[in-house]
């Protein structure tokens, strides 16, 4: 479904990917772990549009969509949650969903009240700025928004940061529940065990280079991820 | 976590009394005023900050989708001004001065002609400005410094061009005197400045609506609050970056006309000595926020008119700079918390 091959990118003068390549199936939930600064945000804004990469290639269905605004890549399909700033916060929750099914306005409420049945407590608080929730409820917000677009493909930049367990369990909950639907998922976690643990593929990033990839629950085994990542 | 959930909390009931304590506090500022200052002052300053309103609410716009003060916002008003002087007096040619001029008002149907017809031609001119200009600046990732000396410039070409065309004498839209208002308490008001406090207000509920209800205006508030959001839902940025040019400044047009109309007069400089009240206007209000920069001009504008029964009025602009410093040595944030 999307390739990214032999990605160079950074911001501004710096590089920070070299040589990244990465591969998402139809119907393949991805993620991609790695230590902090290792450039999986960067590849994830590379290939949403956000970024221009200096070198290399993302196909989406085979078409050469690399130079796509991420407005443009929208219509094709792909969502994007970013880690932190991924809520309108001065807007209501029913603005927030508005504004998700901004170019499929035709279906918003439809949509919304899909989101509304997945997420009750969003209905409940819907007419409250999104500035106002707690950690929890805006990560909800955040993944019922990009839900909107009902994707192909979503992509979700750590979306358990900051949050208590028993709610990133929920939440990992939800995404699995989207995920049977037929969503393709690409997501980056710091909690590798239990991201590891949904996912069919794993890929390992570390200084901005692939180092491994795998069947996600597989890779748990792997002596040098245990090493790296899990403190075995 | 816990931590930040507090804070929230905290936000929120501080947040929850505010308007009350707001509302409240001006009342009685408003009652003390009263006492003190000609009432007559009081119902023009209140009326004069709806014109005010105009032309904060979109340097407000501006500010909260491109984040730059924009310093030629007051030239556009004069260009408004002066746009809809050149409808009235060449394409109608004074035909008003053989008529009696709409009821109470001073002047004839063609400045209703010429108010959108400035609006729309002002409106454009910032889209195109902004797409030899300011786009480049973006493409180019120039700060906000950069933006706003480019505005500057803007400013100053713009005005050597109304001089240009109109010359540096004052001069008038076609009018025929009228009775003032007299209102209880002495109150004696042009009616002019009730015309243009209704258009005024009219524009400003129009563009409440406008922001609160519609697609397209809550698109622009959303890109507003997070531009990379906005991208990631499917809004094309740039449209809305055109929309609040187009939007704003036909405000500033409309503002312009409006004191043109209230003070008897239009000057090349008669913009650029507003920038300063309308900067004071709009970080009073919190900065980026339209409504907050409506509650801004008011009070500035009440202020700047009151202080003229106690101190000359070639000190208003200074009583708007005084304001401004005040605010932003209390409460740089604005009476009212914005969203973020």
């Amino acid at each position: 479904m999307l390739t990214a091959s032999n990605i160079f990118a950074g911001y501004g003068g710096t590089e920070i990917l070299h040589d990244v390549s990465i591969e998402i199936k139809s119907n393949d939930f991805v993620t991609i772990i790695g230590p902090n600064g290792s450039g999986k945000s960067t590849l994830m804004k590379t290939i949403f549009g956000l970024i221009k990469p200096t070198k290399g290639q993302v196909l989406l269905d085979n078409d050469d969509v690399t130079s796509y605004a991420p407005e443009q890549l929208v219509h094709k399909g792909l969502s994007y949650v970013p880690q932190s700033g991924n809520v309108f916060q001065s807007l209501t929750i029913q603005e927030n969903l508005d504004m998700g099914s901004f170019i499929h306005s035709s279906q918003a409420l439809e949509r919304a009240e899909r989101m509304y049945s997945v997420f009750p407590d969003l209905y409940v608080a819907r007419a409250k700025k999104a500035g106002s929730l707690s950690g929890g409820q805006r990560q909800m917000l955040a993944f019922a928004r990009a839900m909107m677009l009902s994707p192909r493909l979503l992509l979700l930049d750590e979306p358990s940061a900051g949050l208590a367990p028993a709610i990133v369990d929920l939440l990992f909950e939800k995404i699995f529940e989207i995920h049977k639907t037929g969503v393709s998922i690409l997501m980056i976690e710091q909690n590798a065990r239990k991201a590891l643990n949904f996912s069919n593929t794993g890929y390992v990033l570390v200084n901005g280079a692939n180092r491994l990839m795998g069947i996600g629950p597989e890779l748990l085994n792997d002596p040098e991820v245990a090493r790296l990542y899990l403190g075995g | 976590m816990l931590i930040h959930k507090d804070k929230l909390t905290e936000y929120m009931i501080s947040n929850k009394y505010q308007p009350a304590v707001i509302f409240i506090t001006s009342l009685l500022a408003l009652a003390l005023l009263f006492w003190v200052a000609d009432p007559a002052l009081i119902v023009n300053g209140i009326l004069l900050g709806f014109v005010f309103a105009l032309g904060a609410i979109g340097l407000s716009l501006i500010y909260g989708i491109l984040k730059f003060a924009h310093m030629a916002h007051g030239d556009f008003m004069t260009f408004g001004a002066y746009l809809a002087f050149f409808v009235v007096s060449t394409i109608f040619g004074n035909k008003i001065i053989d008529s009696d001029g709409i009821g109470p008002f001073t002047f004839d149907y063609p400045i209703l002609i010429a108010i959108p017809i400035s609006m729309i031609i002002v409106g454009l001119v910032s889209v195109l400005l902004d797409f030899v200009i300011y786009r480049r600046l973006r493409m180019k990732r120039s700060n906000v410094v950069v933006m706003s000396m480019a505005s500057l410039g803007v400013a100053i070409a713009l005005r050597a061009v109304v001089r240009m065309l109109w010359g540096t004498q004052p001069e008038h839209y076609p009018r025929v005197s009228k009775m003032f208002y007299q209102l209880p308490l002495e109150i004696r008001i042009p009616p002019d400045n009730i015309f243009v406090a209704a258009i005024s207000i009219i524009l400003v509920i129009g563009l409440y609506f406008f922001l609160k209800k519609t697609r397209a205006g809550k698109a622009m508030r959303a890109t507003s609050d997070n531009p990379d959001l906005a991208k990631a839902c499917g809004i094309n940025t740039e449209r809305v970056v055109q929309g609040t040019w187009f939007l704003g400044s036909a405000m500033a047009a409309t503002a312009g006309v409006l004191l043109a109309i209230s003070q008897a007069q239009l000057l090349p400089f008669m913009g650029w000595k507003l920038i300063i009240p309308l900067f004071a206007a709009v970080i009073l209000g919190g900065i980026g926020s339209p409504m907050g920069a409506l509650i801004g001009a008011l009070i500035v504008g009440l202020a700047m008119e009151v202080s003229t029964g106690f101190i000359s009025p070639a000190y208003k602009p200074a009583i708007a700079f005084l304001i401004l410093l005040l605010v932003l040595i209390v409460r740089p944030q604005g009476i009212i918390k914005s969203g973020n």
